[in-house]
């Protein structure tokens, strides 16, 4: 979490004029279990990268690449749709020791 | 150079609004405001504006219209009166938070119920703590006067803030009078052109979020944010309405004080009751009873030094609300001029009275009667007290 | 006229046009360099139902924003108004009426029983004849602007022309026919 502002160094009603600035507040702590991606078995739908609410599925040149765990919040939804048998998306439980 | 012609309240402020000739009006009918926009709707019509006219299905929607509109960058503008102005409520607050330069016309008009169509204070006064300036007109002149200087005290980069310009129903809105009015090109130059003062909505090289969520960490700091605006308005109100004064020979600012420096006893009330008080006063003057008269025309944000300094010589005080606050200590004018005067030492006896509710007639005669009851509270021969309801009908004793 | 104030009445029924009476004469006195108001009474009305239009003429400014409750002039667009009773309601002792009638000033003057200056002029007739409908209106502010000597016959004739131009653009038969029923009621007034 970012420092907070005092009153008038706040953006007037509070009007951002900063763009894409939702990857600055990061979500990865709410998780309590997370997707580990298994390259091996990824057969590069891209079906999660489009479902993930919180576009944490990472991806280049259009093959996925991993999982932002800054922002993933573990909702299991890529796990879910992922179409691949056996599948390339499995929840987990989070570890105590790796926060 | 300036124009006397005659016009009601409503082709007044249809006329000042065709000269300010605004991006954007999106607008829902209502009595008596309706005349502003059905005049205005036939100007865009017949091309005598270049703005974009938006007829809506509601006054939530003709509000939301124009805040999205402004936020989009354009210069707009919405009219409306009582029941329309309550259905604006939510959004109300939301174009002030948002710090949006909108400018509305409010034709005060009495709320429901029972159903009156006539004039009084209660709807404005309702959202008098919703972050908008209120400036108050006491004739059709104030009301084309106190529109121009709108857009300028709303659009200055320190204020950003919306303004409702308040003229009554009925008795300015649809009354003939003379005023004087400024040429169309006097009118742009002094509004000058509209300049956003941040990047717009619509502006896809620079992206913004408007309205963002704000909760324990940054709710108070905005809002902290927009009473700043309200204070930074004062200067901006006294400045435009001096240099409004340079332009056209009709100056303006907080308050109209009226015989008041050598005054013992005076009435304090809002809009068109205004005119007639004066009246009343040059009578008593020439009686020899000292007798004064001050017309707030800002009522948001609250001009509390001046009032101070303009009402705290005096013996009694009488101040008359246009609209009741039905809790049995005062009408909403009364109790900030009240707290106004808290500071001022050996500080006048001041009584309230609820008037002309749903445009009930106050005549010579009522006003008479309240400077009778000042000069027994200032002489000590009658209590403070603090409501009495003007003109309501009483049993015979 | 005097430098004090002059408040006019008119009565009238719903369609017969008080409220633009009211608001033409108070125009055509502000192109004269008078000081107004012209406001009518709003209430539930319809065609037919009683109405109330009220006109205030000065030279100096005027801050009054209450109704007209001591007219100096009461003007009568509808002579069957006389039986409401409360067509004299708080005249002024040295006051006047206009009625529009067919009838002479001393029958009407015998019905109110007051001793009201009263003047009569046949403005339905004359409406009938010049603009082919018996609205009353325009011809009473001719027969007005005589007895109360407000403003010269072609002040008003020029703000009439100028605003019937405006709403009867595609009509000027209209327009006309109003003028000539202006000056015609002009003529024709009778002062008790």
């Amino acid at each position: 979490m970012s420092k907070l502002l005092p009153w008038r160094e706040v953006p007037s009603a509070g009007w951002l004029e900063e763009k894409g600035n939702a990857e600055e507040y990061e979500t990865g702590d709410w998780r309590t279990i997370k997707p580990i991606w298994l390259k091996e078995h990824c057969i590069q739908c891209l079906r999660c990268f489009v479902y993930c609410p919180d576009s944490a599925i990472t991806a280049e040149n259009g093959r996925v690449t991993g999982v932002d765990y800054k922002h993933c919040k573990g909702c299991g939804i890529c796990a879910h749709e992922c179409p691949s048998k056996p599948k390339a998306l499995e929840m987990v439980a989070e570890s105590a020791d790796e926060l | 150079m300036q124009e006397r012609i005659a016009l009601t309240g409503n082709e007044a402020m249809a006329l000042a609004l065709k000269q300010i000739n605004p991006d954007v009006v999106a607008a829902y009918p209502i009595t008596p405001a309706t005349e502003i926009v059905q005049l205005f709707s036939s100007y865009a019509a017949n091309g005598m504006v270049k703005t974009e006219f938006v007829a809506v299905e509601s006054e939530h929607s003709a509000l939301s219209a124009v805040l999205g509109a402004s936020a989009a960058g354009a210069r707009a503008l919405t009219a409306t009166s009582s029941q329309g102005l309550a259905y604006m409520f939510e959004v109300l607050y939301i174009a002030a938070s948002y710090r949006l330069p909108l400018v509305m016309p409010v034709v005060n008009r009495a709320l429901s119920g029972p159903i009156n169509i006539h004039g009084d204070h209660s709807d404005s006064m309702g959202v008098r703590d919703a972050g908008w300036i209120q400036i108050y007109a006491e004739d059709t002149q104030e009301a084309y006067d106190n529109l121009i200087q709108a857009v300028r005290i709303a659009e200055d980069p320190a204020v950003q803030l919306p303004v409702m310009v308040c003229i009554d129903g009925f008795i300015i809105s649809h009354a003939l009078e003379n005023l004087e009015i400024m040429a169309d090109e006097k009118v742009q130059e002094f509004v000058g052109p509209f300049t956003p003062r941040r990047p717009s909505l619509l502006d896809l090289d620079h992206p913004v979020t408007v309205g963002p969520l704000a909760l324990f960490d940054y709710y108070m700091e905005i809002k902290r944010g927009q009473a700043e605006a309200m204070r930074k308005a004062k200067p901006v109100i006294k400045e435009v309405g001096q240099e409004y004064g340079r332009w056209s020979g009709r100056k303006y600012s907080f308050l109209e004080p009226y015989q008041l420096a050598e005054a013992e006893i005076a009435v304090v009330v809002l809009s068109s009751t205004a005119g007639t008080t004066r009246v009343v006063v040059d009578e008593l003057r020439q009686q020899g009873i000292r007798a004064g008269l001050l017309k707030p025309r800002v009522y948001r944000p609250f001009p509390q030094q001046e009032i101070k300094a303009a009402l705290g010589h005096l013996k009694a005080i009488a101040v008359l609300d246009r609209a009741d606050s039905f809790d049995g200590f005062g009408g909403p004018l009364y109790k900030d001029i009240r707290a106004a005067l808290y500071e001022v030492p050996d500080r006048p006896r001041i009584i309230n009275y609820i008037f002309g509710l749903g445009g009930r007639d106050v005549g010579l005669d009522d006003i008479r009667s309240v400077y009778d009851d000042l000069a027994q509270v200032a002489a000590g021969e009658a209590p403070e007290f603090s409501i009495r309801y003007l003109g309501v009908r009483e049993e015979a004793l | 006229m005097a430098a004090q104030l002059l408040e006019i009445r008119w009565h009238g029924r719903g369609g017969q046009g008080a409220k633009t009476a009211a608001q033409l004469l108070a125009e055509a006195a502000a192109a004269a360099g008078k000081f107004i108001q012209g406001f009518p009474e709003y209430g539930p009305e319809r065609m037919g139902a009683p109405v109330q239009a009220f006109t205030r003429i000065s030279d100096r400014p005027i801050w009054l924003h209450c109704q007209i409750t001591e007219p100096g002039i009461v003007v009568v667009l509808d002579p069957t108004l006389l039986r409401r009773g409360d067509i004299t309601r708080g005249l002024r002792q040295e006051g006047l009426i206009l009625i529009n009638s067919d009838q002479q000033p001393s029958v009407i003057k015998r019905a109110l029983d007051q001793n009201y200056r009263v003047c009569t002029v046949d403005a339905s007739r004359i409406a009938k004849e010049t603009i082919g409908r018996a609205i009353p209106n325009t011809p009473l502010l001719g027969a007005l602007i005589r007895v109360a000597e407000i403003i010269p016959l072609e002040r008003l004739l020029a703000e009439t022309e100028r605003k019937l131009a405006r709403r009867f653009a595609d009509r000027p038969e209209i327009v006309s026919g109003n003028l000539v029923a202006v000056r015609r009621a002009y003529e024709e007034v009778e002062d008790g």
